[in-house]
């Protein structure tokens, strides 16, 4: 297969998983949710309401696509588009298997991570663009969110760049596999030493994926629709579709970084090869896990103040996640070589 | 190095892929979607049906100034941690005892910001 024709089936596949998943996930999302308010969700519209979602993109689609006179009409335009294409773009580096991914890129975490961090640029724009104050305060907060948040989620992954020795996040997933005694499988949630960078990165990922103890960009309860409160139609459709994706991308990641990616623990590396179909499947499966996890958090408790976010951020998460990497160099540099007697 | 050109192509390939998706989407929906007449009331700002005050970009307190400038600087400089931790598992002590060091400073500046409060909401 020619290389060009390669990145358009890359392109095309990615599109497609990324328009099945925001289809899905809305589904699974007022599904999770209402079991969890002890309500049915949508019923209706097919069976279990399963074609809820293709209704509503219908409905979408065929919106009229309003602007308000006084919004800064270019930057309303553009905010979609700077949403939508970096949470596009973060699909790139993520290892579906040893084989299938649509990059392999030595900083493909810091290019995800990249990826992610400019999101929130473009729901500012689109707060501020709108001319509506409900809109500009959301696109503030949003702003805010991110300075509490990108720091420690930078600095939680570091022990386990350090720990596999490479920022390829197909090199990480490479990194846990096999087994501690041939017992427990060596996912780097197993190693004690990470169960703290563990926890800030749960946190960050949360504020990242704007789920609900840190959504208060949104804060429908307070802001209205936050910065989306003008925006209708397809617009509106892609930044929802972008904040899905990014849902599923960050659970994506943290599944590479600390369950071992699409490996299955005690399953010999011959299976993968034989049935292709495993390791993607696996992964998604393991990533919907996570998906489901954040909404159990979301469906449970209530919504921060943001100054306690960025109280939690800067006084909280910085300083453990500092503590972390110093913590995870000495043990791995001093200590475990006091055990096996490899002092380099 | 084939594949890391492949791989950078990629990446602009998917930037305008994405531009294209988006102008797309926008323009069907367009077409698909019925036009109204616009009267004077529809195409105000919605503020729960009560006619907006004043301009849409009112001047606030943006309490989070200092932390933004805070922001800045150590954003990048979990960026330089970056390749660090890399090539981190191929040396010896030495390294350990450098980063100490680099995430000292670190420490000491947010210690100092923190003391001199900069990280209070105002």
């Amino acid at each position: 297969m020619s290389p060009a024709l390669a990145t358009i089936v890359k392109l095309l596949s990615i599109i497609a998983l990324m328009l099945t998943n925001g289809v899905f996930m809305i589904y699974l999302l007022r599904k999770v949710l209402g079991h969890l308010h002890i309500r049915l969700g949508p019923m209706h519209v097919g069976p279990h309401g399963l074609l809820q979602t293709m209704n509503d993109v219908i409905k979408l689609l065929t919106k009229e696509d309003l602007t308000p006179r006084i919004a800064d009409k270019a930057l309303f335009y553009l905010a979609p588009m700077i949403v939508f294409v970096p949470s596009f773009m973060a699909y790139l580096a993520l290892p579906f298997s040893d084989t299938l991914k649509a990059t392999s890129l030595e900083t493909g975490l810091l290019f995800t991570f990249a990826a992610l961090s400019v999101v929130p640029i473009g729901i500012l724009l689109a707060g501020w663009s709108s001319g509506n104050k409900w809109g500009l305060l959301g696109g503030m907060r949003s702003a805010a969110m991110q300075i509490a948040y990108e720091v420690p989620l930078l600095l939680s992954v570091l022990p386990i760049v350090m720990i596999s020795g490479t920022a390829d996040l197909g090199g990480i997933v490479d990194a846990q596999a096999g087994t501690w005694l041939a017992v427990v499988p060596r996912w780097f949630i197993t190693n004690p030493l990470l169960w703290p960078t563990f926890i800030i990165f749960v946190i960050s990922s949360l504020i990242e994926a704007n789920q609900t103890p840190f959504d208060m960009s949104e804060g429908e309860s307070e802001l209205v629709g936050g910065f989306g409160t003008d925006y209708s139609a397809m617009k509106f459709g892609l930044v929802y579709l972008s904040e899905f994706s990014n849902t599923f991308v960050i659970s994506a990641l943290g599944v590479t970084l600390f369950f071992g990616g699409w490996l299955v623990p005690w399953l010999p590396m011959s299976w993968y090869d034989a049935v292709p179909v495993l390791a993607p499947t696996v992964f998604i499966l393991k990533t919907y896990l996570g998906i489901v996890l954040m909404w159990w958090i979301r469906g449970t408790y209530p919504r921060v103040r943001i100054d306690q976010l960025m109280d939690l951020g800067w006084k909280r998460l910085i300083p453990a996640a500092l503590v972390m990497i110093v913590l995870t160099g000495v043990v791995d540099k001093l200590i475990v070589p006091l055990f096996t007697g490899a002092v380099s | 190095m084939e594949t890391v050109a492949m791989d950078h192509l990629a990446i602009g390939a998917f930037v305008l892929f994405g531009i294209a998706f988006v102008v797309l989407v926008v323009w069907v929906s367009n077409l698909l979607s019925p036009k109204g007449v616009d009267t004077p009331d529809r195409l105000e700002p919605y503020e729960c049906g009560s006619e907006p005050v004043g301009p849409p970009w009112v001047q606030f307190r943006v309490g989070y100034y200092v932390y933004a400038l805070l922001f800045v600087v150590f954003d990048i400089e979990t960026v330089f941690l970056y390749p660090w931790a890399v090539v981190y598992g191929q040396m010896g002590v030495f390294i350990l005892v450098e980063m100490v060091i680099f995430i000292t400073i670190l420490a000491a500046g947010l210690g100092y910001a923190w003391k001199e409060g900069a990280l209070r909401w105002r």
